[in-house]
């Protein structure tokens, strides 16, 4: 049980932050002519149609979706138990000479993006590979960090990051859990 | 909520699957449907693992469609067949896959003429997963499991369908498979064909016997059609295969009084004109090619789901 | 092979025994009390009057048997000792000294060894092999040449030199014409022919029983029609040659439906069964241990039951265990590859005591008499009695004890039986052959 829970973003901070990120994207791209999201189950599918939505609406055109199920390019499922499931993975387009946008909840150790960078190249060749994170709580294992941030909320181990999307959890939060022991694993929820 | 996992680390049947392992089986296949329609149709997921295909009879068919599971999860396939082998020198059993093993093998794919060789073989091991690829007459559970799949696939379910299994019943692994499968997914089953064909006592596996084809198909969803061998009929067990093909084919005019949805399954290959017509086989309602395809996606989530992580990880 | 388990020679049979205090079951004599049995010099006596044991006189060997039951030595008239040809399986030392260890003093071979007993130098070399042996051990001649079925071995010669019957087992004899000559030749001689009924047509391929258990697991089975058809022309050739007829392991219902109706009708028809038809069914193959691979195979229950009620109704005559030993090697390999056969010598008392005796299916007496008496009767055996002049041949165990099957407490040189982890009552403590003592260690060196 977490000792302590500190809210850092409710439904409408979420939102603001998911539109300062479309802009930014936009901004940064000079449109959205060439560029598509694709999100990483399980909650970044969610913030990835949404993020669509509202670059949609900055641009009035139809932004593709996709979703990548990293489970089969995990470097740790031969260790983890139980096993995760395999969900299916959708890009329901070409992903050749675009620019792709994954979109994540939470990053932190970079493995995640690591193992959605494979799967992603072998789909083809993007012109350009782009990150959107929701929370950013440091922790990197990796030479990995994100071109589009929502929040900055430096951590340690023993705390918890939690994000609740609608489509998934019913609300929209992210909240912090802190506990004494000090295993917190990290983002719960993957 | 409690993950489901598979209870045993090797797959020798479906008679010892429950509903929530078949489920999970079928549900991870589904995903792997996905990666087979890659441009680049391989994953990660089992690199660094070696799998043997260990078929010593011969089966081009399985043995393909294992091996293309094996190359699209990165494992390392060695194919061994007994014609090859020292298998032909006398050696046991036994002694060959201990031999495999020490090579330090991670998965054995067997597929051998003597029921329960599977068995045999996870007492002779000490650390590899076993995976039965079709063992005598007693089970080929990866055929059971693509076969759900596609009648999945068709109806949307399983629960509740009408599956006749229409043959030789006595001889056939993939009908006893078929069986197992079918009644633990809450379908109704019935076995079709001329007594000799019959095994004693199947009734008690929870199907119902029609020595009569057109009794049988009446309220079928689904036909699964085994292949007939002319051994059968050197053995006596019926006269002649045309005498089988008459009475026990199924023809265009043995499906007018079916279910119009009702679609045929075959586990290939298919004798022609015997035990199905061609016009049968090539229809709207067969469903034969989807079967070979869902049978990658099953073998490649059977092979994924029991390479999980070794023991040292359970709490 | 060494064993902690014995033997313990504790004499040499010379001079006198005393087993006392033990309750005495001799079916032969129908004596069931508590009471003293008296050897001497090899032969059972009544009690000396010079015997003395405190004082002066002559001083017998006592063996205390209090709270253990005293029975003649047991007597197994169905055995496969492998020698000569499968040393490496068992041999006639090694097949006696496990038949000692299980309460035997006496066992009758088959003669499918290679070569086989059918001629009168083999029975020469079983009988010379056999003198060394701790138990009595009496060849079984084949009813053909090399058991092939066409030709009648030369029986006679085989009498003369020392066989107690004849037998093709592990095989049926198919022609129905040899056997119908084979039964008229025995006549002359009093010896029993002992088919192994079989029709190997309806039995080929066969690998275990035909019923669910063989559907479900995809095995080839053997109907129990395989066995009665030929049980059925056997007791109809018997009658025709009023000859003698013994009838080797039956395993169906059906076989004992038949062999009670002939003895109604008086033909002379005997019949054993084996202590794994009595207790096992198909059920036992499901995990593919080839240890439960045994011809004829193990049955379901119903057939079960139907030996046992033949056992108490004296349709079976006699309990005789089929011990067939095959190396671990042997039995190593897929189920439709490995032997027949599993071992039951060290097994046989502790399951007559455990699923007959117990459970009220026979009463001590009547399990006693079909391992003493009874197969003594039918091969013309001396012995099977504790009545004064029979030779001393005696078996003293502890019916109440219970000791758990592994494989470290058989002395068979082979390891195939189907009954690891069972637990067992009814513990050898003394064999006695000829007035030889042998003491015996409890199986496994422990009590439980
Ligand atoms: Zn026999």
């Amino acid at each position: 049980m977490p000792e302590e829970t500190t809210l850092v973003l409710d439904e409408k901070g979420m939102f603001r932050v998911m539109t300062r990120i479309a802009h930014e994207v936009v901004e940064r791209n000079r449109g959205a002519t060439d560029i598509a999201l694709v999100g990483i189950r399980r909650r970044g599918d969610s913030l990835a149609k949404r993020l669509a939505t509202l670059i949609s609406e900055i641009e009035g055109h139809p932004i593709p979706v996709g979703a990548l199920d990293i489970t089969l390019y995990r470097d740790d499922f031969q260790t983890r138990f139980p096993q995760p499931v395999v969900r299916k993975t959708a890009i329901p387009f070409d992903i050749e000479r675009r620019t792709i946008i994954l979109v994540d909840d939470v990053l932190y150790t970079g493995r995640t993006i690591r193992a959605a960078l494979d799967e992603l190249t072998d789909f083809g060749r993007a012109k350009r590979i782009q990150l959107a994170v929701l929370i950013d709580r440091d922790g990197r294992e990796l030479p990995i960090q994100a071109d589009y941030v929502g929040e900055h909320i430096p951590t340690t181990p023993h705390e918890t990051v939690v994000v609740r999307v609608r489509e998934v959890d019913g609300e929209d939060s992210v909240t912090i859990e802190r506990t004494d022991r000090g295993q917190g694993s990290g983002v719960r929820g993957q | 909520m409690e993950q489901v996992q598979l209870r045993s680390p090797h797959l020798l049947g479906l008679e010892e699957l429950t509903r929530e392992e078949i489920q999970l089986i079928l549900d991870t296949a589904d995903s792997f449907k996905e990666v087979i329609e890659r441009p680049i149709r391989k994953v990660p997921a089992l690199r660094g693992k070696s799998v043997v295909n260990l078929f010593f009879e011969p089966s081009t068919r399985t043995r393909i469609s294992f091996e293309i599971a094996e190359k699209q999860l990165s494992a390392d396939v060695i194919n061994f067949s007994a014609s090859t082998s020292s298998v032909a020198k006398g050696e046991t059993l036994r002694d060959t896959v201990r031999n495999i093993e020490a090579m330090k093998v991670d998965v054995v794919v067997i597929r051998h003429a003597a029921a329960g060789a599977p068995q045999f073989l996870t007492r002779c091991l000490t650390h590899s997963v076993v995976i039965n690829a079709g063992d005598g007459a007693h089970e080929h559970p990866t055929q059971g499991l693509l076969d759900l799949l596609t009648i999945r696939d068709r109806f949307g379910r399983v629960d509740g369908l009408r599956v006749v299994i229409v043959g030789d019943i006595a001889h056939s692994r993939v009908a006893r498979s078929n069986i197992w499968g079918l009644r633990t997914m809450g379908a109704s089953v019935a076995v079709c064909g001329p007594p000799t064909l019959i095994p004693p006592g199947i009734e008690t596996m929870g199907v119902e016997v029609f020595y009569r084809v057109e009794d049988a198909l009446r309220e079928a969803d689904v036909i699964n059609v085994l292949r007939i061998q002319l051994e059968r009929q050197h053995g006596g067990l019926f006269p002649t295969l045309r005498e089988y093909a008459r009475t026990f084919g199924i023809t265009p005019e043995r499906l007018i009084h079916t279910k119009p949805h009702a679609i045929i399954m075959h586990p290939g290959p298919i004798n022609r004109g015997v035990e199905l017509s061609t016009d049968v086989a090539d229809s709207e309602r067969s469903v034969i090619l989807d079967q070979v395809t869902n049978g990658i996606a099953i073998r490649m989530a059977v092979l994924y789901l029991l390479n999980r992580g070794g023991d040292d990880d359970v709490e | 092979m060494t064993s902690n388990r014995g033997p313990a020679r504790l004499t040499d049979g010379r001079g006198l025994v005393v087993i006392r205090g033990g309750r005495i079951v001799d079916p032969a004599s129908g004596r069931d009390e508590v009471g003293d049995v008296w050897m001497e010099d090899g032969r059972m006596i009544e009690r000396p009057s010079d015997a003395r044991e405190e004082t002066g006189g002559r001083r017998p060997f006592v063996i205390d048997a209090r709270g253990k039951v005293v029975t003649p030595g047991l007597i197994d008239m169905h055995v496969h000792l492998r020698e000569p040809g499968r040393e490496d399986k068992e041999t006639i030392q090694s097949g006696a000294r496990a038949g000692s260890a299980g309460g035997f003093t006496a066992v009758a071979c088959m003669p499918n060894t290679d070569p086989v007993i059918d001629n009168a130098e083999v029975v020469h070399f079983v009988l010379e092999r056999a003198r060394q042996a701790d138990i009595k051990v009496y060849p079984i001649g084949a009813i053909t040449k090399g058991e092939r079925g066409e030709q009648l071995a030369e029986i006679a010669e085989m009498v003369d030199a020392g066989i107690v019957g004849i037998s093709d087992d592990g095989k049926n004899v198919d022609d129905p014409a040899i056997m119908r000559r084979a039964l008229e030749y025995a006549k002359m001689f009093g010896i029993p022919v002992i088919p192994h009924c079989e029709d190997m047509n309806l039995s080929a391929g066969g690998v275990m029983n035909e019923g669910v258990v063989s559907t479900v697991l995809g095995l080839k089975g053997i109907p129990n029609a395989a066995e009665e058809v030929i049980v059925a022309r056997d007791i109809t050739l018997t009658e025709l040659t009023g000859s003698r007829l013994h009838i080797a392991h039956v395993s169906t219902a059906g076989s004992v439906v038949l062999i009670r109706e002939a003895k109604r009708r008086g033909i002379a028809v005997t019949a054993e069964a084996t202590p794994h038809h009595f207790s096992l069914t198909d059920e036992a193959v499901r995990t593919y241990d080839t240890n439960t691979k045994v011809n004829p195979p193990l049955r379901t229950a119903r057939d079960v039951e139907a030996i046992q009620e033949g056992l108490a109704d004296g349709t079976i005559d006699v309990i005789a265990t089929d011990h067939a030993p095959h190396t671990i090697d042997d039995k190593a390999v897929e189920y439709d590859l490995a032997p027949f056969g599993l071992i039951g010598l060290e097994t046989a008392l502790g399951l007559v005591i455990a699923r007959l005796v117990q459970t009220g299916t026979l009463s001590l007496m009547d399990a006693i008499r079909k391992m003493t008496v009874a197969p003594a009767r039918i091969l013309g055996l001396p012995g099977g009695t504790l009545e004064p002049g029979a030779p001393a041949d005696v078996t003293v165990f502890d019916p109440d004890r219970q000791w758990r099957v592994t494989p470290d407490v058989f002395l068979s040189r082979s390891r195939n039986s189907p009954f690891y982890g069972w637990t067992l009552r009814g513990a050898v403590e003394y064999t006695i052959v000829d007035g030889r003592v042998s003491g015996w260690a409890m199986p496994g060196g422990e009590k439980t």
